[in-house]
């Protein structure tokens, strides 16, 4: 199957926004995944939910409350306006933002669970023998839950490329900028006679999906050999 | 004095009570399993706070409450041989032995990585990963990681447990060795009458409270 020009523009336009959701996430993911596994406070629970809340809430409702954030009156649109002079609005960053939120709660809980399963006494070996707390962190934690910090990837990666609902709240579906693949399937089922194109992306969006499950399957298995863990 | 240690722990509803000052050599805290011997040797290495108390090891003051004085772990240049040994598993054997000893400042290193090698007998296994060791073998690089961390005082516990009865001698011999040519003070946990009476210059008894 040759892409064609529209095809190839709409495919990597998804791949750049899934990748820098992805990418971008990671390391609030990280922080995040350890504070939930490494800490107790009081209110815990509240954060733990709220990571979570993405996963839960219609699409469209956290798509809404990213416009309101994120719009010329919202509070983080105003910072970025008079930080940077710029906005995030009917942009492919915008978009990325979107997808980031979706799958922020999927990378937390890939990577929470491989940090759980780092034996908390390696870390305090690695004290004895001389390594002060982030030393310890960044050469015993990280490595250790890497495989989570893959399978938190392509899975994150995965979610990106399926979003929908909040991305055509928040940032519309502007050609080029902000309709990516499913976007761009719902707008040719607008159109009379685009069954055929629709057709096309819907595999390509599937073979793209089983792709990154299948290598997260794999991943998650891979490191996990004394251990247990599924992604799936 | 090499341990001068006057401390109370409390671990949940139990409160753990260690108070004894012995001179330079081995060294054994004696007592059946749950009396708290292991939780000693954390607060000596700073793994866990003591309530109150004084720990002074070699001269060197590592904790004292009313002082306010609390070293933390990676400050206390002690060298811990764990019972479960706790090899870093994404480490080769060599990684796991050179890990302290970068660490430590030049001046506290006390003995190269090739010398411990040999005293050791871990020749042929330093590519190796901890996974694929033995159990004689893992504690021998378990003593070689802790012998090169550049440390001024060692502490062991049950550092037999996890070897078989066939290499435990083997193991022993080391750790005599250790005690008479390397003149380094230790606190060796056992709950094994025959173990303590032969390795140990002096034996406190630790008993449930």
């Amino acid at each position: 199957m040759i892409l064609t020009e529209t095809e190839w523009q709409i495919v990597a336009l998804s791949l750049k926004v899934s990748l820098a959701a992805t990418v971008g996430t990671l390391p609030l993911a990280f922080a995040l995944a350890w504070v939930l596994a490494r800490t107790r406070f009081a209110g815990k629970v509240l954060l733990d939910a709220i990571v979570h809340l993405p996963l839960v809430l219609p699409p469209v409702v956290t798509g809404w409350l990213l416009l309101l954030a994120f719009g010329a009156q919202g509070p983080a649109g105003r910072l970025l306006e008079n930080a940077f002079g710029t906005s995030v609005m009917f942009r492919w960053t915008g978009a990325a933002i979107a997808a980031a939120i979706m799958a922020l709660p999927l990378m937390v809980r890939a990577i929470r669970l491989s940090i759980e399963s780092v034996d908390r006494r390696l870390e305090s070996a690695a004290r004895t023998l001389g390594a002060g707390p982030w030393r310890s962190f960044f050469e015993i934690v990280v490595p250790l839950s890497l495989p989570g910090v893959f399978a938190a990837m392509v899975l994150g990666f995965a979610r990106s490329i399926g979003e929908f609902g909040a991305t055509i709240t928040f940032v519309s579906n502007i050609p080029g900028e902000t309709r990516t693949l499913p976007l761009a399937i719902y707008s040719t089922l607008q159109v009379p006679g685009g069954e055929a194109l629709a057709t096309r992306l819907a595999v390509i969006s599937v073979a793209l999906s089983l792709i990154a499950l299948i290598a997260a399957e794999a991943l998650a298995r891979r490191g996990s050999t004394t251990r247990t863990g599924h992604v799936l | 004095m090499s341990f001068d240690i006057d401390i109370a722990v409390q671990r949940g509803e139990r409160r753990i009570i260690g108070g004894f000052k012995v001179p330079d050599g081995l060294t054994a805290l004696f007592g059946p399993s749950g009396a708290g011997k292991t939780t000693l040797l954390d607060a000596v290495a700073g793994l866990l706070r003591p309530e109150r108390g004084r720990i002074v090891v070699a001269g060197k003051v590592l904790f004292d409450s009313e002082a306010g004085i609390d070293l933390k772990p990676e400050a206390r240049a002690c060298g811990y041989v764990f019972q479960d040994n706790r090899l870093f598993p994404h480490r080769s054997v060599m990684g796991n032995l050179l890990y302290g000893w970068r660490l430590a400042p030049a001046e506290r290193r006390w003995i190269s990585p090739d010398d411990a090698v040999a005293f050791l007998g871990i020749g042929h296994l330093l590519d190796r990963k901890p996974a694929t060791l033995s159990g004689g073998e893992a504690q021998r690089v378990s003593l070689g990681r802790a012998l090169l961390s550049g440390p001024r005082f060692l502490l062991m516990d049950e550092p037999l447990a996890s070897v078989d009865l066939a290499r435990r001698e083997e193991i022993m011999l080391l750790i005599e060795r250790i005690r008479d040519e390397m003149r380094i003070p230790i606190l060796y946990v056992s709950h094994d009458r025959g173990e303590v009476d032969r390795l140990a210059d002096q034996i406190i008894p630790i008993d449930p409270g």
